[in-house]
């Protein structure tokens, strides 16, 4: 800025006198050139002192060494059966049954989710009622309760038999045979999660501009149609996020299938330490493995939303992506008091 | 034509002559309301083949009603609409009309193309994908063709470089032209715009008024609702002025936006110039 002559507007400068004749000869001011060098020279580099931050950092990292230290020496909580039992066979196994009840349980949840949504959008008000009245029994019964039911189902329904009605042509079994364990924790965590899905879904399908609708019924699409090729394409983007949450709830509710013996992680866990009092050192076993997934699903769950988030990306809109950085997304489900159904809260 | 079979027993002869008449578009007496609110009340309108109608008037007057009740995106409370030989919406079933099935209205609307103001393109695809949609979908053609008149569509309105972009990294410009491409993917009888330059940024409005004046040239049947008076007297040869719901008047673009008969036409088109 060689020429320091700035010249600011009369109105922001002087007080009007009240004389129109005076208005029109427009006063000036000059900006001193101490004020503009001033502009001009860069920022001081040095970064303000924040005395409070440094005394509740140290708090902090204290508290947490001295539980650390108080964990790490303590010889009652057995880190050496820690150690011996954190990758042994057994736990591997129930492992293996905690991620197979996870995925199983989600796939049967968004497939039920999906056809729940569709059936709340149809026209059909008996399709409709019976997706509202699915929502409202799954998500008001707890899904502990849930669990017990299936697994007891052989009490009312001693048999369960498949066939073409009015034939003799069928498939019959024991309840009991066929109702296993992990059949009753799939169906449990599968149905009570295809509840949870259904919302997300509609949310999904609610946030689809009204704009959309009109262009697909305008180039001769049926209501179906829409719905396959552009409603649900589109929800994508909004149910992704919270059906990641979904999911590593469902991931930390397979603990729950101890109840009924599930051989998953945690029963696994139960039964060791039934045998040899190392409660605590297999709890931590337990929740080491969770930490691991639960770490290992963010990660995913990241670079699927970018990878949704595509088309929105390089847009003229003036938003930039909407997907969380991992290390929020990381802080998010580890929170420990988000337990449950995640909501999507920022910490 | 699956209707035809209803359509071809028509209670007299008139009636059939009057099914396959000239004009392309044809409005009879609709009225609309939305709850307490008329929107329309008795509205007629009739378009040749070929011709350019610009549809003018003051805001919430129903000219974009009368477009959406075209193409049947709304349904009239009276009255009927016939597109290309065919009533919209409504089959004759014992000289009475009786709502079609789903499909066939899809089939009809498909014929109708329709440019929206806010574009509506849909976000999850890319332009390509956009054109190529209705074809595949409604007219089952086969998608490598689809894409091949997709492309061709697209160079045509001057987008042969953004083929593969997604909708939000188009100018709003570029985005009513690929929405101009993709109701002209399904081959309609007739195209009908609703205010396409009214969310443009100004510089961008020409690119697509050229694109518009193009097939105007080529000879496609056009309903054009629009504020751009000037533009409308560049390229239509009828002038339809609604107020209040009815056809003020209509005639020849020259005489209406030059001459005009009616004290409401006379002061609307000074408010707008």
């Amino acid at each position: 800025m060689s020429e320091s002559q700035l010249v600011a507007a009369e109105s922001n400068v002087l007080p009007r006198t009240g004389h129109t004749t005076e208005a029109s000869v427009a006063p000036t001011y000059v900006v001193p050139d101490a004020v503009l060098a001033l502009a001009d020279r860069p920022l001081d580099p040095r970064r303000r002192i924040h005395p409070g931050r440094w005394i509740t950092s140290a708090v902090v990292i204290a508290l947490v060494a001295w539980l650390a230290v108080k964990l790490g020496t303590n010889p009652k909580l057995g880190w050496s059966a820690f150690a011996q039992f954190f990758a042994s066979r057994i736990m591997l196994d129930g492992l293996i049954v905690t991620l197979e009840l996870t995925f199983v349980g989600q796939l049967v949840a968004t497939v039920v989710g999906v056809v729940l949504a569709a059936c709340g959008e149809s026209r059909n008000p008996v399709l409709t009622a019976f997706a509202r009245g699915y929502v409202w029994f799954f998500r008001s019964v707890p899904l502990i309760v849930q669990i017990l039911t299936w697994y007891n189902l052989a009490i009312v329904f001693p048999v369960l038999a498949i066939g073409v009605p009015f034939t003799s042509l069928h498939l019959q079994g024991s309840t009991n045979a066929i109702i296993t364990p992990f059949l009753a924790a799939v169906l449990a965590l599968g149905l009570h999660e295809a509840a949870y899905m259904a919302e997300i879904v509609r949310a999904g399908i609610a946030a689809v501009p009204r704009g959309q609708l009109l262009a697909a019924s305008s180039i001769g699409l049926t209501r179906r149609q829409t719905l396959r090729r552009i409603v649900l394409p589109q929800t994508l983007r909004v149910v992704i996020p919270p059906t990641g949450n979904q999911l590593i709830g469902l991931l930390k509710a397979c603990a729950l299938v101890s109840v009924i013996g599930g051989d998953e992680l945690l029963t696994t866990a139960q039964r060791i330490y039934a045998v040899n009092y190392k409660t605590i050192a297999l709890l931590l076993v337990v929740s080491t493995w969770y930490l691991i997934l639960t770490s290992v699903l963010s990660v995913g769950q990241h670079y699927l939303e970018r990878w949704v988030d595509r088309d929105m990306r390089g847009g003229n809109r003036g938003e930039g992506s909407s997907v969380p950085s991992l290390g929020l997304r990381l802080r998010r489900n580890l929170n420990p008091l988000s337990f449950g159904r995640g909501e999507d809260s920022e910490l | 034509m699956s209707s035809d079979v209803v359509d071809a027993q028509p209670r007299s002869a008139a009636f059939g002559a009057w099914l396959s008449a000239a004009p392309m578009v044809e409005v009879i007496n609709v009225h609309k309301s939305f709850g307490q609110t008329s929107v329309l009340a008795g509205v007629n309108l009739s378009v040749r083949q070929g011709e350019v109608v610009c549809i003018i008037g003051p805001s919430g007057s129903g000219k974009s009603t009368l477009l959406r009740l075209i193409n049947h995106l709304e349904s009239p409370d009276r009255g009927l609409v016939r597109v290309a030989g065919e009533i919209i919406g409504y089959e004759v079933v014992n000289d009475r009309l009786r709502e079609r099935s789903e499909q066939d209205i899809a089939r009809q609307r498909s014929q109708i193309g329709m440019v929206f103001q806010e574009f509506n393109l849909f976000s999850h695809l890319t332009a390509l994908e956009n054109v190529a949609l209705g074809p595949i979908r409604v007219l089952r053609t086969p998608a490598g063709v689809a894409r091949d008149e997709a492309r061709t569509l697209l160079s045509r309105v001057g987008l042969r470089h953004r083929l593969h972009a997604y909708p939000a990294s188009l100018s709003g410009g570029e985005q009513q032209r690929v929405s101009i491409a993709r109701a002209l993917a399904l081959r309609p009888a007739v195209m009908l715009f609703d205010e396409p330059t009214s969310a443009l940024d100004p510089e961008r409005v020409d690119e697509v008024l050229e694109v518009i004046k193009s097939l105007a040239a080529s000879g496609m049947t056009m309903i054009i609702v629009t504020h751009e008076i000037a533009f409308a007297r560049d390229v239509a040869e009828t002038v339809v002025f609604i107020d209040g719901g009815t056809v003020v008047e209509a005639g020849p673009c020259r005489s209406i936006l030059t001459n005009p008969h009616h004290e409401r036409t006379r002061e609307f088109l000074k408010r707008v110039e």
